[in-house]
């Protein structure tokens, strides 16, 4: 321990250099590419940033960007909550495993835009349509991963539980939920990049602000720099999250390894 | 003493699909308020399965489980892995089954020498500490019946009799009647007031044998030489 310690410091900046000289050596190479190019519908990645200045400083950036955030939260818990609930039910249950595999599959298969389409058809442009049937398309994917890890949840463990007579409550808290945590984090990690992906697209079709609804705007103005600059801003934001907020929480949740 | 559990166990079958295969069968034992029963038998003659229904883990049966007191009394199990919760440390692994008395809890947890290793994680435990815990873990709920299957078997000799120390000490700490499965009749005979030996499978108690009160509780060696003479 004691013996590696001189060298950790440099080895964390290594990693971090590993990490971080690879997209800018893309984002230097997208530069150069798009000023030798000269056109107007590949701007470099300097004119992105300016224009995402500009959007920043008049308050629009951060309105739709906010807007779309907040749909986002929305449908990621609905469906996180949601898909949970159903997975781990469907994994602890075989009659109703049997009976909803079928509508499960179904919905699964379903195209995200005819989702979005049929229920906006059905109920109408309001943001409640919206934030669900982007939840909606989570769903499934959420419960599969849960149903599989309601069924690997240890058997020994729960007639230990039973044994003791430990309640119901610590029981779920302390021996089924940590068996289902790495299943927890698969699904919302992959949530979260399909989640915010489909936000967009209900944007554009039925909401009248969001950064999917200024891409719509964009795209019908051939603003190529505009769109870049919002989808930039957008995916420094879902980074973000996964640096900030998902892998803190891995890791607590698996301090014990 | 008093007369505590009354085992009546007419026909057990096995889990599972037809033809299910006749696991207990007649079997018949009484257990007092007090004492230390040895349960011993080949492998795979359902020694398991008896301690399951004892505990009401496994509610399947024809025959009963007669609890002189009424209902199943408080129970604590040494399983034959020590199933704690790897992702919870020692303490919360302990505090999970809510010992009555807090202060007798940490008391057993400096008498199974555990004291240091309270704040680690189950996976940084050897084999023995892990078990020793497991053993903290039955006692600490008081017990007024102890349930162990093969407590000790996978360790090395010494550490099997320094098992087998902690457990008597933990007995002594509180008196409370404990059933122990074993292959091992010198183990048997070391700890226990009174041996059955059981059958091979459909099972049934074939013999059984109480230790006289010198020869009780002497060590593995002692019972070892107990049981060449008696067994």
């Amino acid at each position: 321990m004691t013996a590696r310690r001189p060298r950790a410091a440099p080895a964390r900046l290594l990693r971090i250099a590993e990490r971080v000289l690879p997209s800018l050596a893309l984002l230097l190479a997208w530069e150069f590419a798009a000023r030798w190019a000269g056109n107007r519908l590949f701007p470099p990645v300097s004119a992105v940033i300016i224009t995402l200045a500009v959007e920043a400083a008049s308050g629009r950036l951060a309105y739709h960007l906010g807007l779309t955030l907040a749909r986002v939260a929305a449908s990621f818990a609905l469906a996180m909550i949601g898909g949970c609930a159903l997975g781990i039910a469907m994994g602890r249950w075989r009659l109703l495993d049997r009976m909803l595999d079928t509508p499960l599959t179904t919905l699964l298969n379903m195209p995200a835009l005819v989702t979005i389409v049929l229920l906006y058809v059905w109920f109408g442009l309001s943001e409640a349509t919206a934030i669900a049937a982007v939840a909606l398309n989570k769903l499934p994917s959420t419960a599969v991963t849960l149903r599989e890890g309601a069924r690997a949840l240890d058997p020994a463990l729960a007639e230990m539980a039973a044994s003791f007579r430990v309640g119901r409550w610590a029981g779920l808290r302390h021996v089924v939920l940590p068996q289902l945590y790495p299943y927890g984090f698969a699904a919302a990690r992959s949530g979260l990049a399909l989640i915010w992906k489909i936000v967009l697209v209900a944007e554009l079709l039925g909401r009248s602000n969001g950064v999917g609804f200024q891409v719509q705007v964009y795209f019908q103005l051939f603003d190529v720099t505009a769109i870049l600059a919002y989808t930039l801003a957008f995916v420094v934001v879902v980074q973000a999250l996964e640096w900030l907020a998902l892998q803190p929480l891995e890791r607590a949740a698996n301090r014990w390894r | 003493m008093a007369l505590m559990l009354d085992v009546d166990v007419r026909r057990k079958l096995a889990p599972g699909p037809a033809p299910r295969r006749v696991v207990l069968a007649d079997l018949r034992f009484t257990m007092d308020d007090a004492e230390i029963v040895a349960l011993v038998g080949p492998s795979g003659c359902g020694k398991t399965t008896l301690l399951r229904m004892v505990g009401g883990l496994d509610t399947e049966l024809d025959g009963r489980i007669g609890w002189t007191v009424g209902a199943r009394p408080v129970i604590g199990t040494v399983f034959q892995e020590p199933r704690l919760l790897p992702w919870r440390t020692v303490r919360e692994n302990l505090a999970l089954v809510r010992p009555p008395d807090a202060a007798f809890a940490a008391g057993l947890v400096d008498l199974l020498g555990l004291s240091h290793a309270i704040d680690l994680y189950p996976p940084a435990l050897s084999l023995g500490m892990a078990r020793r815990v497991a053993i903290a873990r039955a006692v600490a709920v008081k017990p007024a019946l102890l349930l162990l299957d093969e407590p000790f078997v996978s360790l090395d000799p010494a550490m099997a009799e320094q098992g087998r120390l902690v457990l008597l000490d933990a007995w002594r700490a509180r008196r409370c009647a404990a059933l122990l499965v074993t292959h091992d009749i010198a183990e048997a005979a070391s700890l226990a007031d009174r041996v059955l030996l059981l059958s091979a499978s459909p099972t049934r108690v074939l013999r059984m044998v109480v230790v006289p009160e010198a020869h009780r509780r002497q060590g593995l060696a002692a019972g070892a030489r107990f049981a060449a003479a008696a067994i």
